[in-house]
């Protein structure tokens, strides 16, 4: 839990609980689905006690929908991402079924993450939708879709369109979109992998298991040996059971580096809205200057462009004088609006681009905090497996001593 | 590690060591000492390579050192291969059916799969060889043996090899093995209870060796892994930079996680498994030796039992029915002694073992972190 600003009073927001539930859905078909609780407290600043001031159950869908509401209003901001919708990267003991307790667990913990980081942002958290996320259980998802954000959402077409298409991006977010490419493929890559070792380690620990076994056989066989080895065995049982909590240890690790796997995700949003606009301002800029040439033509009477115009003035005859100054008219018009629109473009491009560029720097010593103190966790967690294993070690050898 | 130590104690008491740890043990042990010094050490090293016409073949130094009687010199220096200890095993098992003779270290190696002149395969069969030698001169009996002596001293082996072979021709062995025809019974208790101990512990010990080469295989298989493992964070760390230099970090202390681990595979498969595989061999020998026991008192007493029959008055049983009762009586009193040596060296040495097994782990451990 942490603290933040949230108009005047200070809030913490937990997600406690998680429930199965079933009920119908769209189609009018039953479903199961897990529900979230949010709890919200304020905090009073003269005694630092904490109220319950909001409690609500939300599922994961609407959360999607919170965020797919912020990556359409704030396409500046870096937004942070939703644990994984399925599990992925497992390993043989976690089993990728979404009602799986542990995924459950795991999922609760991601959502909290999720909403304490819009919550410590310091443009999100003023957001009203997300306020209304926090305290308006019902109605909610109306009020969400009456702001009509569907709609004001880029096309994906088009957002393709314009990364092929567009000449001069800031250089700055094409390098980070080739790092966040790369990121997201190394981080990958090291989830695989990761998961892999895991399901070795966890090999090599439960086999140890086997040695429990036979030693208290073989202890029922012996006369002085019988005690050590009966003892020795009954460590290799503690061994080879140690190995469950430390794996799940280390699946708190996988997830903060899932989490930035994701971030990765919405660094590259941030760079196709930026490439979009700049493509926007260059058709607006290409737009303008052709019906400058139009305009120049038509004044001066040299026809140099292919016009529709100009081929029918070939095949039917020129065009009198005032249709010739009326179509400049109009030209000068569409010409004025152009410059306008051109202007305000510009402008919005450079607010983006700062803007934009602002979060991102926020985001990078964010992400090299996070990152820090989740590789010491996990050297720690490492150390720890050590001392573990040196103490059951050193125990079984205590008892081998005595054999 | 290196140092080849020559036996302490007694040869009632311990067996030979590979790591100065047991050298405190063997000292340690005050019960087992009896006041006599040891006065005969025997040590296998050096192995060479030949390469001849027709084969190539190992041979290993065989260094003795003693101040017995039945020594001409007080040291000597021989070169011998495999087939030699196999002579001489086998000389020993005929000589000396009522004793346990210490296993070999198995004569035929899947081709293909082992290379018979790697260095760990040679360094792996010279300790063998060195055990399987120490505990013949552990022993109050073997030691003595002719044959034994001929091996640890002959300049030409080979010349005394075919000379056995000719007097073998001619004069039958005295403790020659009845073949066939006798059945037992029933084993006395005692000796059944070794032969049931022996079969359960054989079998115990083949499901730990099965059990250790299990383990090492996944170790192996993590091995494996965390080689991809650490790479990749250092390909992350190219991309980054304050961050940079921790992800380096950790890449190289998986790197260094790896080799710790791959130094435990290796000791484990050298150290660890063959001792197990020589107790394995030891049982099914000990077994065997069982069962000629068996042999010689069903002989005995099918003989008393063809006395009875003949219904004879005489009170005085034939001589070669009381030949027969001192046979079995004989191999009884051996076996027992033996076992009784057997029992407490394997003791020191399961110790030993399973005391290096947790004692490689902790290394790993402390290595790791």
């Amino acid at each position: 839990m942490t603290e933040n600003n949230f108009g005047l009073k200070k809030i913490e927001i937990s997600v406690s609980e998680a429930e199965k539930r079933t009920g119908r859905n769209a189609m009018n078909m039953q479903e199961t689905y897990t529900a979230y609780l949010i709890e919200t407290r304020s905090v009073e600043h003269t005694d630092g006690q904490s109220v319950l001031t909001d409690s609500l159950w939300r599922r994961y869908s609407e959360f999607e929908l919170l965020r797919n509401y912020l990556l359409v209003y704030y396409p500046h901001v870096v937004v942070p991402p939703l644990p994984e919708k399925r599990a992925e990267f497992v390993w043989h003991k976690l089993s990728a079924d979404n009602m799986d307790p542990d995924f459950v667990e795991r999922r609760r913990i991601g959502l909290e993450n999720f909403l304490l980081r819009v919550a410590s942002h310091p443009i999100l958290c003023r957001d009203k939708i997300f306020y209304l996320f926090l305290t308006q259980e019902g109605n909610w998802k109306e009020t969400v879709n009456e702001t009509g954000f569907q709609l004001k959402a880029d096309s994906r077409l088009k957002a393709l369109n314009a990364t092929f298409r567009v000449k001069n991006p800031d250089k700055r977010f094409t390098e980070l979109k080739h790092y966040s490419d790369e990121l997201q493929s190394v981080i990958s890559h090291l989830l695989r992998v990761r998961a892999r070792v895991a399901d070795r380690l966890y090999g090599v620990y439960k086999v140890h298991g086997n040695y429990g076994r036979v030693f208290s056989e073989w202890s029922a066989i012996e006369k002085e040996m019988g005690d050590g080895l009966q003892s020795a065995g009954h460590h290799m049982d503690v061994y080879a059971s140690s190995i469950d909590d430390i794996l799940e240890d280390e699946e708190h690790y996988a997830d903060q580096l899932k989490e930035y796997l994701f971030y990765a995700e919405a660094l590259r949003a941030v760079c196709r809205k930026h490439e979009l606009m700049q493509y926007d301002l260059e058709m607006a800029a290409q737009d303008l200057a052709s019906k400058k040439q139009q305009c120049e033509e038509l004044a001066t009477g040299t026809v140099r462009t292919f016009s529709l115009k100009g081929m029918t003035t070939k095949l039917f005859g020129q065009e009198t004088p005032e249709q010739r100054e009326a179509r400049i008219k109009v030209l000068e018009e569409q010409i004025n609006e152009g410059e306008q629109q051109l202007k305000s473009k510009n402008l919005e491009g450079r607010e983006f681009v700062k803007n934009a560029w602002a979060d991102i720097e926020r985001f990078k010593e964010q992400k090299n905090h996070d990152l820090k103190e989740a590789l010491i966790s996990y050297a720690v967690m490492q150390i720890s497996m050590c001392k573990k294993g040196i103490q059951v070690w050193t125990n079984a050898k205590e008892c081998f001593s005595k054999m | 590690q290196d140092l080849i130590l020559p036996n302490g104690g007694t040869p009632a008491g311990t067996s030979s060591p590979a790591s100065s740890s047991s050298l405190l043990n063997r000292l340690q042990l005050d019960d087992d000492i009896d006041g006599e010094t040891r006065d005969l050490f025997v040590t296998v090293d050096d192995p060479k390579k030949h390469v001849c016409t027709m084969e190539t073949y190992i041979t290993y130094r065989i260094t003795t050192k003693s101040t017995r009687v039945e020594f001409d010199l007080p040291e000597y220096s021989v070169r011998r291969r495999y087939q030699d200890f196999d002579w001489l095993r086998n000389k020993l098992e005929e000589s000396q059916p009522t004793h346990l003779i210490p296993p070999l270290p198995e004569k035929f190696v899947v081709k293909g799969v082992v290379d018979r002149f790697s260095e760990e395969f040679v360094e792996t069969r010279r300790k063998a060889l060195d055990k399987f030698l120490k505990r013949i001169t552990d022993h109050p009996v073997l030691s003595f043996n002719e044959h034994f002596n001929v091996f640890l001293t002959a300049k030409d082996l080979n010349a005394y090899k075919k000379q056995g072979m000719a007097l073998l021709s001619r004069v039958g062995e005295s403790v020659k093995q009845v073949t066939g025809g006798y059945k037992l019974r029933s084993r006395p208790l005692e000796f059944a209870a070794i032969g049931d101990y022996l079969d359960t512990f054989a079998l115990k010990l083949g499901t730990i060796d099965r059990i250790a080469q299990r383990i090492i295989k996944e170790e192996i298989e993590y091995l494996v892994e965390l080689r991809e493992y650490g790479p990749v964070y250092s390909t992350w760390s190219a991309l980054e930079g304050e961050l940079a230099e921790p992800l380096e970090g950790v890449s190289a202390c998986i790197g260094h996680c790896s080799t710790a681990l791959e130094e435990l595979t290796d000791d484990m498969t050298e150290d660890f498994l063959p001792v197990l595989r020589e107790y394995i061999l030891y049982s099914d020998s000990m077994k065997s030796v069982l069962k000629k026991r068996d042999q010689v008192q069903a002989e005995y007493e099918a003989k008393l039992e063809a006395v009875a029959l003949r219904k004879e008055d005489r009170p005085k049983v034939p001589a070669d029915v009381e030949k027969c009762q001192d046979r079995m009586e004989c191999f009884n009193a051996d076996l027992k002694a033996d076992m009784e040596r057997w029992q407490s060296s394997k003791r020191q040495d399961f110790r030993q073992l399973l005391m290096g097994m947790a004692d490689k782990n902790i290394q790993y451990y402390e290595k790791v972190m």
